[in-house]
């Protein structure tokens, strides 16, 4: 078992990585808010984590849950618009809708984190394992595995 | 949004929720950056220029809690009465201290040499007699070496009997010049 460091280590070693991740699941707008509540809840949890052997697993983990409790809110409160446009949406050129998130939503978090970080963040595979903690083959790997589950659902 | 700004929102709202347990900054003073850190109790623990930083923050990780966070504001206060001190404005600190980090004799000890007034010196032998065991002289010397907050609570008031310096956390020219500051010792220009 490897002690705890001080929290500020963590937020120094691995924020950046949480926000790469939270902008490539839900976007600039939502990143923010998805940030502060993951580190809240980290920081809320941290004292009782009792093993901290793998901190960038732990918060990527939180940060999957956060993003998804994001894309579950945003289903449920629809923005109100006066009018409904009926604007017919090229095949290809669609914009990320409702039905892909919650299927990325519900990918395995390192392929999940893979997507997002690779179409979200447009992070080529040697930066998408070192976000995730593994090697560029590993992250490649993933995201194969990712896209391939998405076609599947989505077809 | 940058992520600096985002972790600077974070901490915010972490301190309003009573999660930041120790908060930390470090500050300048003449002898060197300082290492200050406070509970919610009060100022826990002060590092002198040549203590390493990060050994003293993962030690407060361990001994203290986990939840240690950079938060200079919080700290404001412990800064204006240390720049105060330095510039010889300041004669007696009024901030809430946390003992926590040091225990039964030694905390005695602490405690009656955070009752030495300005500019005056004690030998360790009253300070132990202070702390209920006068014979307890060099346990005495131990609690001073081991002061968790320097400066503030003032070990370097506390000298040998017959006036020698003693010894120091922070090395014995800063207790010389610390002792200067207070009007204790003469400067003396280096031999």
């Amino acid at each position: 078992m490897t002690s705890l460091p001080p929290f500020q280590t963590v937020l120094d070693e691995h924020s950046a990585a949480v926000m790469a991740i939270l902008q490539g699941a839900v976007g600039r707008d939502g990143a923010d808010d998805c940030f502060q509540e993951t580190f809240l809840a980290a920081l809320r949890a941290y004292p009782k984590l009792g093993d901290a052997g793998n901190l960038r697993g732990w918060l990527l983990t939180i940060a999957h849950r956060k993003a998804i409790d994001h894309h579950r809110a945003r289903g449920r409160n629809p923005v109100p618009v006066a009018e409904v446009a009926e604007v017919a949406v090229e095949d290809g050129i669609a914009e990320p809708d409702e039905r892909l998130w919650a299927a990325v939503g519900a990918l395995p978090p390192k392929q999940r984190a893979a997507v997002a970080l690779r179409y979200g963040s447009d992070l080529p595979h040697n930066e998408i394992g070192a976000a995730l903690g593994c090697s560029p083959e590993a992250a490649r790997r993933n995201l194969h595995e990712g896209l391939k589950r998405l076609r599947k659902e989505l077809a | 949004m940058k992520t600096e700004t985002a972790i600077d929102r974070f901490k915010t709202q972490a301190a309003e929720e009573g999660l930041l347990d120790v908060a930390y900054t470090t500050a300048d003073s003449p002898f060197g950056p300082l290492l200050l850190a406070q509970t919610k109790r009060g100022l826990v623990r002060v590092g002198l220029p040549n203590q390493d930083q990060d050994e003293l923050l993962v030690d407060l990780a361990a001994r203290v809690s986990p939840r240690v966070l950079e938060a200079p504001a919080q700290l404001d206060e412990v800064r204006r009465e240390l720049d105060l001190y330095f510039a010889g404005k300041l004669d007696r600190f009024d901030l809430p201290l946390d003992w926590q980090l040091s225990g039964g004799f030694r905390q005695r000890v602490l405690r009656a040499i955070n009752r030495i007034p300005y500019g005056q010196t004690r030998s360790y032998t009253e300070m132990a007699r202070k702390a209920g065991n006068e014979r307890a002289v060099r346990a005495a010397g131990t609690a001073c070496g081991s002061n968790p907050i320097p400066l503030v609570v003032p070990c370097h008031r506390v000298l040998r009997t017959g006036g020698a310096l003693g010894g120091y956390g922070g090395g014995l020219p800063m207790k010389q010049g610390l002792l200067e500051l207070e009007g204790v010792l003469d400067e003396s220009p280096a031999s």
